[in-house]
């Protein structure tokens, strides 16, 4: 497949609009804690999108994983080590392993089945996170612990007390995230997944066994979730159950479907978007989820392929 | 050995049979058209070949196998590929990606996350050679969605034959085309019959491409065999002609 040099300048785009965040955020009356908020969960949406834009499954219960990978990093700290890296991997596990054990009772599910099940196995965390306070804290979530500032060896990153410093890490993470899925979609098996969104039946009369291959869309994509999860605990040095509820899965959908599901960059498009907004609006009034709701119903009845879906439509006119 | 055994399956969906106590044995190298009119159970019998449904009873040997119970995507591993009556692409990818995607899957390529060069490089030659082959070189990186129907259609029957298939299926490869699309398709069946001695099961109602490109004839009428034969010895059968033409002729 030729890369195309609008794509690339695209990419150099939001690279540089990324890298040079800290730099730009503070100037435009804003602070460099909106920009990790935004990668965090520009991640999320990422990984969501995967499985949404990429393999035409819609899950309603990625929170679960999301929240789950929270949960980890966060118990680890407080119970077990206080180190950013085993945290961060224990977070993995747990999300990626919870998604690797649902995934085959539900990927032979198929449209709003598969989505209401999603949400019904998401439902089952939140409410064992809510419930089991001896070792969550119930409502009142997991705090009394704070990230550790990264041992390199050859230097020390201070990600606890430099917002700099951690927004790079953040956004290095997020890097490797996003590299990793842009190059598995590219690859023969990405391409199986396109097929599937496609169309199912050709896909399978091709030789792809498509529920394995829904499965093992499944379990990536919570696998970078959980991994978005697991920094969102870390830059809030806690987490509470509202992570893993079915409201925030629908936040990652509003966030990938704002910013275009077709599109790769889509996601954080979405994501920059519907944070900026929350964070404008939510001082002005206590309503601002209504803005946010009437702006996606008009972005979805007049352009179902997001914001990026606008952009390139104009650039192709 | 025959390539394809079907011995006596039978569908049922509730009370209505589909397709009853219907036995074909397939040779290889041969191009056999199923006929019938419509109702007559000849998709359904397609669907039970290719795993699309699976039988009430009856048992599908193919090369000396039972494959009566295995799955869709397991029937093409063991090579048996086939289009659909509504063809059946990937609308929104370009005609080239819609054949790579079956050529990585045949190569073995299915769950790789990358491709070493030399891999590339086959995968793109085996596309080409199959561009080339359907007549499709000059559209290979148009959205197959926008082409007209005889395009899509052999670019579905360019994806299956990516698969490297021992037995083809192909459901009405000429339903809702016109005069020089039937034809150009036609060409394109025959060629692949002739050239790569590959073995065809097809559906048709065109009755002149089914006599200029079968080799034998099976006629289903109400989910029975009512003949076989060569497309002479079906033309003189006259349960076919009354079949065709009502029962008011018999």
């Amino acid at each position: 497949m030729p890369t195309n040099p609008t794509k690339l300048a695209g990419d150099l785009l939001v690279w540089l609009a990324l890298l040079s965040a800290p730099f730009w955020l503070p100037r435009v009356g804003s602070y460099v804690e909106l920009g990790t908020h935004v990668v965090v969960f520009a991640l999320a949406a990422t990984a969501l999108n995967f499985l949404l834009g990429y393999t035409g499954v819609l899950s309603f219960g990625h929170a679960a994983y999301f929240g789950l990978g929270a949960y980890g990093t966060a118990l680890t700290f407080k119970y077990l080590v206080p180190s950013t890296p085993v945290g961060i991997l224990a977070g993995i596990v747990l999300g990626t392993v919870a998604a690797a054990i649902i995934g085959p009772m539900i990927a032979r599910l198929r449209g709003v089945y598969f989505a209401m099940c999603t949400i019904a196995f998401g439902q089952v965390f939140y409410f064992i996170a809510f419930q089991w306070f001896s070792l969550t804290g119930g409502d009142d979530g997991v705090s009394g612990w704070h990230r550790e500032p990264l041992h390199l060896g050859f230097a020390d990153i201070d990600i606890l007390n430099n917002s700099d410093a951690f927004y790079y890490f953040v956004l290095a993470v997020f890097a490797v995230c996003v590299g990793v899925m842009a190059f598995l979609l590219r690859s023969p098996f990405g391409r199986t997944l396109l097929a599937i969104r496609e169309n199912e039946r050709r896909a399978r009369f091709l030789g792809i066994p498509v529920d394995r291959h829904i499965w093992m869309s499944w379990v990536i994509s919570c696998f970078f979730v959980s991994i978005a999860g697991s920094l969102f605990a870390l830059m809030n040095n806690f987490v509470d159950p509202r992570a893993l509820r079915w409201d925030q899965s629908g936040t990652f959908v509003i966030m990938t479907v704002l910013g275009g599901m077709r599109s790769f960059w889509g996601p954080l498009i979405g994501a920059a978007i519907y944070l900026v907004l929350q964070d404008y609006i939510s001082s002005h009034t206590e309503n601002w989820m209504s803005f946010i709701g009437a702006f996606f119903v008009l972005i979805v009845l007049f352009f179902p392929r997001g914001v990026l879906g606008i952009i390139r439509r104009k650039a192709a006119t | 050995m025959s390539l394809l055994r079907v011995e006596n399956v039978s569908k049922h969906f509730g009370s209505l049979v589909a397709v009853d106590g219907v036995s074909m044995i397939v040779e290889p190298g041969e191009l056999r058209a199923v006929i019938g009119p419509n109702g007559a159970g000849k998709t359904t019998f397609f669907n039970l070949i290719s795993g699309f449904l699976t039988q009430t009873s009856g048992k599908i040997i193919f090369e000396g196998e039972d494959i009566s119970r295995l799955l869709p995507a397991r029937r093409v591993w063991k090579g048996i590929a086939r289009t659909f009556q509504i063809t059946e692409v990937f609308p929104e990818l370009t005609v080239r990606e819609n054949l790579r995607i079956p050529v990585e899957v045949q190569a073995g390529y299915r769950t790789s996350p990358w491709l070493s060069a030399d891999a590339d490089g086959e995968i793109r030659a085996r596309v080409t050679e199959l561009l080339d082959m359907g007549g499709l070189g000059e559209k290979a990186d148009r959205l197959v969605g926008e082409l007209s129907h005889g395009d899509q259609r052999a670019t579905e029957i360019m994806m299956a034959l990516a698969l490297k298939p021992r037995l083809l299926l192909l459901d009405e490869p000429t339903a809702g085309m016109g005069d020089q699309e039937t034809y150009d398709i036609t060409q394109l069946i025959r060629k692949l019959h002739r050239d790569q001695k590959l073995t065809i099961v097809l559906i048709e109602h065109d009755m002149r491409v089914v006599f200029h490109l079968a080799d034998r004839i099976m006629v289903l009428a109400e989910g029975r065999t009512l003949a076989e034969g060569t497309p002479k010895e079906i033309a003189a059968n006259e349960a076919v002609q009354a079949a065709y033409l009502g029962k008011a002729a018999a």
